[in-house]
This record gives C-alpha cells, sequence and structure tokens, in this order.
C-alpha cells in the first residue's frame, strides 16, 4: 500500500510543473495589459514604463516565469496588482468560502444522490425510478446560475425568508446569521453532483443486482435488508470516485453561482482577477485549484486503493 | 448560617443582576433603534482600495475615495441642478506666483486632525504628495502612482512653506493644476508610520509595502466617514466622523456599509430583498417592477459622454468634416434614449450640454435632420449606390459603456440611411481599453477608423485636452485618431495658460465650442448614473457628477 501511495505522489511532481507552466503561459498570452488595475489609459508612457519595471513585466518571459514558479515553491505567491494584498492570502481565503460552499453543495448532492440512485436502481422500471430518474435528469440539465435567480426570486424577493446576495456579515461561522446565506446557492449548486451521482448509483445498483452474487446471497437465506448492504458496499467505490471528482469541480468554484450570489469564493476571485488582468492573482488562484484537484484525485486513487484491494494490486 | 448568609446575598446580586439585565433589554432595542445604518451595492467585484488613492475608476472615488478621506481641492456636490464645480477642501485658498507660473502657493485649512487623532500640517501634504512623485521617499508606492499621477501629470514636488503653506511646482505653467489635485486624497502620514514601525524585517521596501497593506485594513483620513471594519471583497463598514471639520457635512446616518455586488440582477434582488438600502446600476429591465413595489430611482446627466473617436490618419474616411457632421446628424438620440435604454440617458451634442460653463458658442447644432445629413454625404461623393465603408472598434461591456453592442447596432442601421456602411469590430473590454493607448495606426486598430470607448469629462484634461491636443497623440495619451488641428493646439495652451477662473473658463468653452462645431467626435450619449434605493431613504442630492455627497442621507431605521 506504502509503494502504491508513493507512486502516486511521485507521478504529481510532473504533473504540478506542467500545471504551474500552462497556467502562466496562459494568462500570459490573453490580451490586454496587465497593469490595467493600476495604469489609466491616459497615463504617459514613462508612467507605464517606469510601473512595468516595478511589476518585474519587463523581463523576458522564461525569467518572468523562473521566479514566479520559484517564489511560489517557497509558498510566496506574489502581490495582487490591483489590491495591493498578498495572493497566497487572498486565494486561501476564498479557498475557505468556496470549500464550505463546495462541501454543503456536496453533501446534499451526494445524499441525496445515493438515496435517489439506490430506490431508482433497487425499483428499476417502477414509477419510484421514473421519479427518482426524472429528478436526476433536470438536476443535470437545468442551467444552475438560472436555478439561483429563480431561487432568489422565491426565497429572497418574493418570501423574504433568506438573504439574495453575499456571505454573511464578515468572517465565517456556523452560526444561522451565516448560514442563512449559505442554504441558496449551496442548494443551487449540489443539483448537478445530485444528478451525476443519482444516475451513477442508479446504473451501478442495476448491475449490481443483476449479478450471480446477489442470487447466491439470497439463496444462501440472507434478508433482503442484508443483501442490500451487499449492494451499498459494492456500490460505494464508484459512488465516492464520481463525488470525488465532483467536489473537486465544486472546490474549483463556479463563477456563474459565485457571480450571482456574490459568494466571496475562488469563481467570484477569478472572475474579478480575469476582468482586472491581475496576473499574479489569476495564476496564483488557477495553480492553487489546480493542485486542489490533482491533490484530491491522489486522495480519492489511495481511498479507493484501501476500499478495493483489488485496485492496490492492479 | 454562612450558607445562609451567602444564599442571602447571592440572592440580592441575581435579583439586582436580572434588573440589570432587564433594564438593559429594555434599553437594548431603543439603542439600537437609535443606530442608523446605510447599506449601499455597489457594482465593483471587489471593495475599491481603501489606502488613500482607490482603484476601480471613480466609484472607486465615490466609495472610498470621497468618504474616508479629502483632498485639498473638493468637489461641489451640493446641487442636482449645477455643474458640479470646485470647492475649498483642506486647502483653504491657492494661488499661482504672479512672477512664476510655474509655481502655486496652497494655504490649508488649521485645526484638521486625522481619524486616528494626528494633525493635519503641511508635512502632511509634502508626505502625500511624495507617497506617488518621489522613488526615493520611504513611503512611495508604485501601486498608488498610477491612478493618482497620470491624473496630476504636470506636478513635480511639493514643499513647506510653514505649518498651513505649501507650494506646488508643476513642469510647464498649468492653469488644470486644482482640479487635478481632487485626486490627491490625503491620508494620516503618522498612521502609516506607526504601522510601517509595526511592520517585521530589515527591509525597508517590504515593510513599508507591509504597511501599506495594514493602512488598507485600518485606514485613517479626514473625510466625513472613518473605517470600521473592513473584510476583503467582502464589505466595507464606515462609521460617522463626529469630528469632521465641515460641520455641515457630519454625516448625518450613524454607519454605512458599502457591498460589492458586481451582477445587476443579483443587486436588484438585494434591493427587492431588503437585504440592502440603496443599489448603484439597477438591472434596467427591473425599473418598472422597482418603482410600483415604492424604490425610489435617481439618476442626473453624468460628466461622461459614449462616443466614435474619429480616426484622422491619412486616408481615413473621417478627415472631411461633411462625413463627420452627417454621421453625428443622422442619429436619433431621442429614440435611442426612449426606445432602447429605457430613458437611462442624455442625448449628447457635445462633450458638455447646454448650462455648463466650459460648453461655449457651439454653432453646428447637433440634432436629428437626416436630410441634412444624406445632402453632406452626397456633397461628400457618396450616396445610396456608392456607401461609405467605415469600421468601428468597440467591446461587448465594460465600465461607462453602457449597453455597447445594442448601441452600436442602432448606429450601425441609422447610419445605414445615410449612406455609411458601418463593420464593428467587437473586442474585449480591457483589448479595448489597452488598444485605445496604441492609437488607429497601431495594427490593434484592426481596419478600424473610429473607436467607441466612453470617458469621463471632469475636469479639463480628462475631457478635453487629452483628445484634442496633437502632443497627446499615443504613446503620450489618448487622442487615439491623430487629432492634429493647429486652433485646438493654440486653444488648449491659452486654457492652460490663464489662471483667472472665470477667463480660463472661457478660454475652455472656445477649446470645447471649436471641437464641436469641427464635429471632433460622434457625439451620442451621457450617462445618467442611475441608482435604486429604498423609500426609506432620504435626503439624496444626486449631482451632475461621478460623485454624491453622502453626509445629508438620512435613513428610517
Amino acid at each position: 500500500m506504502l509503494l502504491y501511495v508513493l507512486r502516486r505522489i511521485i507521478y504529481v511532481i510532473p504533473i504540478v510543473i506542467s500545471v504551474a507552466l500552462v497556467c502562466f503561459l496562459l494568462v500570459h498570452m490573453t490580451p490586454g495589459d496587465p497593469l490595467v488595475a493600476v495604469l489609466p489609459p491616459d497615463a504617459s508612457q514613462e508612467l507605464a514604463a517606469q510601473l512595468r519595471a516595478a511589476y518585474g513585466f519587463d523581463r523576458p518571459l522564461p525569467v518572468q516565469f523562473a521566479i514566479w514558479f520559484w517564489n511560489a515553491l517557497h509558498g510566496n505567491l506574489g502581490t495582487s496588482i490591483a489590491t495591493g494584498r498578498p495572493v497566497f492570502t487572498e486565494v486561501m481565503r476564498a479557498v475557505g468560502n468556496t470549500f464550505i460552499l463546495a462541501v454543503t453543495a456536496s453533501i446534499i448532492g451526494f445524499v441525496l444522490g445515493v438515496f435517489f440512485g439506490l430506490i431508482a436502481g433497487y425499483f428499476r422500471n417502477t414509477w419510484v425510478d421514473k421519479v427518482a430518474t426524472g429528478i436526476a435528469v433536470t438536476g443535470v440539465s437545468v442551467p444552475h446560475y438560472w436555478l439561483g435567480m429563480v431561487l432568489v426570486i422565491i426565497f429572497s424577493v418574493t418570501l423574504n425568508w433568506l438573504p439574495a446576495v453575499g456571505a454573511g456579515p464578515g468572517g465565517w461561522a456556523w452560526d444561522w446569521e451565516h448560514i442563512r446565506f449559505l442554504i441558496l446557492p449551496a442548494v443551487t449548486m449540489s443539483v448537478i453532483p445530485m444528478g451525476i451521482v443519482t444516475r451513477t448509483v442508479r446504473a451501478l445498483t442495476g448491475d449490481i443486482l443483476s449479478q450471480d452474487f446477489v442470487e447466491a446471497l439470497r439463496s444462501k437465506g440472507l434478508k433482503e435488508r442484508q443483501v442490500f448492504r451487499h449492494i451499498v458496499k459494492n456500490a460505494a467505490p464508484t459512488a465516492i470516485a464520481v463525488m470525488g471528482l465532483q467536489l473537486g469541480y465544486l472546490l474549483g468554484g463556479s463563477i456563474l453561482i459565485e457571480t450571482v450570489f456574490s459568494w466571496p469564493g475562488t469563481g467570484f476571485l477569478l472572475n474579478s482577477a480575469i476582468f482586472q488582468r491581475d496576473l499574479p492573482l489569476l495564476q496564483g488562484t488557477i495553480l492553487v485549484l489546480a493542485l486542489f484537484f490533482v491533490f484530491l484525485n491522489l486522495i480519492v486513487d489511495v481511498a479507493q486503493a484501501a476500499i478495493d484491494p483489488r485496485i492496490k494490486r492492479s | 448560617m454562612p450558607i445562609l448568609a451567602l444564599s442571602r446575598r447571592s440572592g440580592r446580586q441575581i435579583g439586582a443582576a436580572l434588573l440589570l439585565a432587564t433594564a438593559a433589554a429594555i434599553a437594548a432595542p431603543s439603542i439600537a433603534a437609535a443606530q442608523t445604518t446605510l447599506r449601499i451595492g455597489m457594482t465593483a467585484a471587489d471593495i475599491p482600495r481603501t489606502l488613500g488613492q482607490p482603484d476601480q475608476g471613480f466609484e472607486g472615488n465615490r466609495f472610498t475615495g470621497l468618504t474616508m478621506y479629502d483632498g485639498l481641492v473638493n468637489w461641489d456636490l451640493s446641487s442636482a441642478e449645477k455643474a458640479s464645480t470646485l470647492t475649498p477642501g483642506l486647502a483653504t485658498e491657492w494661488k499661482v506666483d504672479d512672477a512664476d507660473k510655474t509655481k502655486w502657493v496652497f494655504k490649508l485649512r488649521p485645526g484638521v486632525t486625522f481619524h486616528d487623532g494626528s494633525p493635519f500640517t503641511a508635512d502632511a501634504v509634502v508626505w502625500n504628495v511624495n507617497k506617488v512623485l518621489n522613488k526615493e521617499a520611504p513611503q512611495f508606492d508604485a501601486s498608488q502612482v498610477g491612478v493618482t499621477a497620470s491624473r496630476m501629470p504636470t506636478l513635480v514636488s511639493a514643499k513647506k512653506i510653514d505649518d498651513l503653506t505649501v507650494e506646488f511646482t508643476t513642469k510647464e505653467p498649468d492653469s488644470f493644476l486644482p482640479y487635478n489635485l481632487t485626486n490627491l486624497f490625503v491620508v494620516s502620514p503618522a498612521k502609516w508610520q506607526a504601522l510601517y514601525d509595526k511592520a517585521e524585517g530589515a527591509d525597508a521596501k517590504a515593510k513599508a509595502a507591509a504597511a501599506w497593506t495594514a493602512f488598507a485594513a485600518d485606514a485613517s483620513g479626514t473625510g466625513p466617514w472613518k473605517m470600521t471594519k473592513f473584510v476583503p471583497r467582502e464589505r466595507l463598514e464606515l462609521a460617522k466622523n463626529d469630528a469632521y471639520w465641515d460641520k455641515a457635512r457630519v454625516p448625518k446616518t450613524d454607519r454605512m456599509v458599502l457591498l460589492p455586488m458586481p451582477e445587476a440582477n443579483a443587486r436588484t434582488a438585494a434591493l427587492l430583498a431588503g437585504q440592502v438600502d440603496w443599489i448603484e446600476a439597477p438591472a434596467p429591465d427591473a425599473l418598472p417592477q422597482l418603482q410600483s413595489r415604492g424604490f425610489q430611482i435617481y439618476k442626473n446627466e453624468q460628466p461622461h459622454v459614449w462616443p466614435w473617436q474619429f480616426s484622422r490618419v491619412e486616408g481615413s474616411p473621417w478627415n472631411d468634416i461633411r462625413v463627420r457632421k452627417a454621421a453625428n446628424l443622422c442619429i436619433d438620440r431621442e429614440g435611442m434614449k426612449d426606445g432602447l435604454l429605457g430613458g437611462l440617458m442624455v442625448p449628447a451634442t457635445g462633450t458638455f450640454e447646454p448650462g455648463h460653463p466650459w460648453r461655449g458658442d457651439v454653432t453646428f447644432k447637433i440634432k436629428h435632420d437626416v436630410k441634412e445629413a444624406q445632402k453632406l454625404m452626397k456633397e461628400a461623393g457618396y450616396g445610396p449606390d456608392k456607401k461609405l465603408k467605415v469600421k468601428n472598434q468597440t467591446s461587448a461591456s465594460g465600465s461607462g459603456q453602457m449597453m455597447p453592442l445594442p448601441m452600436n447596432e442602432y448606429l450601425q442601421q441609422a447610419l445605414a440611411e445615410c449612406y455609411f456602411d458601418v463593420a464593428l469590430d467587437v473586442v474585449e473590454w480591457n483589448t479595448l481599453f489597452t488598444n485605445w493607448r496604441r492609437g488607429a495606426k497601431d495594427p490593434t486598430a484592426n481596419g478600424s477608423n473610429s473607436i467607441n470607448v466612453t470617458y469621463a469629462a471632469m475636469d479639463p484634461f480628462f475631457a478635453l485636452v487629452r483628445f484634442l491636443q496633437s502632443g497627446m497623440a499615443p504613446p503620450v495619451s489618448n487622442n487615439w485618431g491623430f487629432n492634429n488641428n493647429p486652433e485646438f493646439d493654440t486653444l488648449v495652451k491659452t486654457a492652460r495658460s490663464t489662471f483667472d477662473p472665470a477667463e480660463r473658463d472661457k478660454a475652455l468653452a472656445a477649446l470645447h465650442a471649436a471641437s464641436v462645431n469641427d464635429a471632433a467626435f460622434l457625439y451620442v450619449a451621457h450617462d445618467v448614473g442611475p441608482r435604486a434605493m429604498s423609500p426609506k431613504v432620504k435626503g439624496v442630492i444626486q449631482p451632475k457628477s461621478w460623485f454624491i455627497d453622502f453626509s445629508p442621507i438620512t435613513i428610517t431605521p
């Protein structure tokens, strides 16, 4: 097992370097001036040159990359051009907010998805299956920014039950004053993973039910509840893998949902960094999110290996 | 017995505590009710920078500049009818040196203190000038230079004469300096120094950067509002400054909370849900719903122009004044206002409209006259069978651009009636902004012979000089089309070197009139800065400005 984990960690190193290089090149390839946030278009050429030098944008691109990557390896992602605040602090604050939103949405999505998937698979081709599948298809198909707006109209504007935007009075705490800001974006964000997990678990349940070992368990006289437990156990590794990927997507932040709800997470941060051409912030955010994805995959792989010994052996 | 005694004492204590708690519980709501809070949803995606020189354009100055800080010279925002003009701020008076017109003497306001209690003196003014102009000063901050130095292009240095007198030096005689100084906000050097001393490390530059970061989170100016809480990207809370030097402008509301809400529908929903009391730029489609539910809509003509800026390089079709005038006469601006923008624009007949001190004697009357436009086009050699091909570069969105694509398509259709064949080159907003600096001769113009970048017209340099003076052609400034008109150059020189305010205004009016008479732009619209607010908000005066004074505003709890 240890060897397997080590091998997977070694695979991560070239991926990290490639991710850093690609995200650096991508943001530098986009048109526009990286100093637009601090340099108005009427600024003199002399002033523009002075600032370009002050921010190091006058150096050759490979030199800029080498300096940035070296600093990033030491935990220094630079300073945001627009705000002057350290990028690392900015990104981690946003990651924290997105983490709260994504994990809440994942829990809602996973619990509902597994529930609907299991009952749809177990009662295949009955009305229960049709209702559960219908919910799943709707969840996957509905544009979530649209759903977010509809929920805001119903629960904020019409009923006045929940706030429309924001993340509370500043600084997160698990109290009602903050949680009420979380409900609408989390529910909106949960519908896609809920739909995907439902469909995956439904297909898995159907597949497992048709396998010989289920018949064998039943013929051995196991109660249906015990058989069901075996089905859940067999479906778990794939469901976890799917949910892990979904959590990865959600942790990447949803630019649309976070913008609709003004939720100060990574999507909101990326949106603002893109429009302000804040290259250090953009690079730092993309790098951190990409690394999250890489490490999440690593954790999912290790978790799968721990649950299913066949993966480890292969 | 001792136990009993203790119990009695405890009983009395508990009784007293209960009485106190009850009294506090009764008093608490009335104390809370006495506190009034104004909550505003901004269009910005982040709190504009709070360290003295805000980013995010004039929205930044509106919310984190003029609230917490003062300039030496302020804007008079007290009238909704007349154009906003200059008024003394931290300087009580100013005068150019009669012998040397590059020297200005500013007399400072006595008895002013920063929010941290330190006194405002000439040293503070010199320190604040040096933070953006003197690279050797410890407080020099490159990130504040761009938004400040470019707005005071001729200022070279400041020198203390005495505690309440400062001398400014410009690199050439410049009568616009008082306007330029509205962009320099004065922060507390004492507060910054304390934060600098606290910063760790031996490297002075790193300590200075850390001090500015700390200052942004715990700011200190002289303005009518004091910072009380700052959560980056989430909220800025301000409290009224009871000790503000201008007693007439001590805020009438206790607290103000500023929330970034970049999405128009989200802002509107937040207002409808009662989460905020005031939003900037509500979604245009939601205006009837807002009004039907009792919300108030405020708007007023802003010093803003939505134009096409013509290329005047060799071979440009816009070099013919008949073509420029025809385009200006071909547009039904009233139709655009009522049909496309739901009333949220003022038709533009120049950079400044009648009533503005810089309007001048405009003889070319911009109106909707298709017949006259067609006549001019025929004189220029065009007609139904020989259309003039023009290309305009614009963006799909952007600050101040209003609704750029529908508006440009409206112009495209309107101009087709006057024998124009308009092509649109749509680029991303930031790219358009960058291209603007590069000029019509640069490959980034992509064959366009006009560019659609809206501009602020608050002061003479921004409104006129940077577009009309030949020396402002790229890469120096925003004369994108390489306008080269000796008359404009002479008028700019005259205005810049006329120091009597009334005479300077006359010179600027002459410059403006000359530019309209020359049809220097396709003038289309002025924005009206719409904002929507709860009926609880009273005392709002929306001036003809990008800014607004929050001091007279009250809110019913």
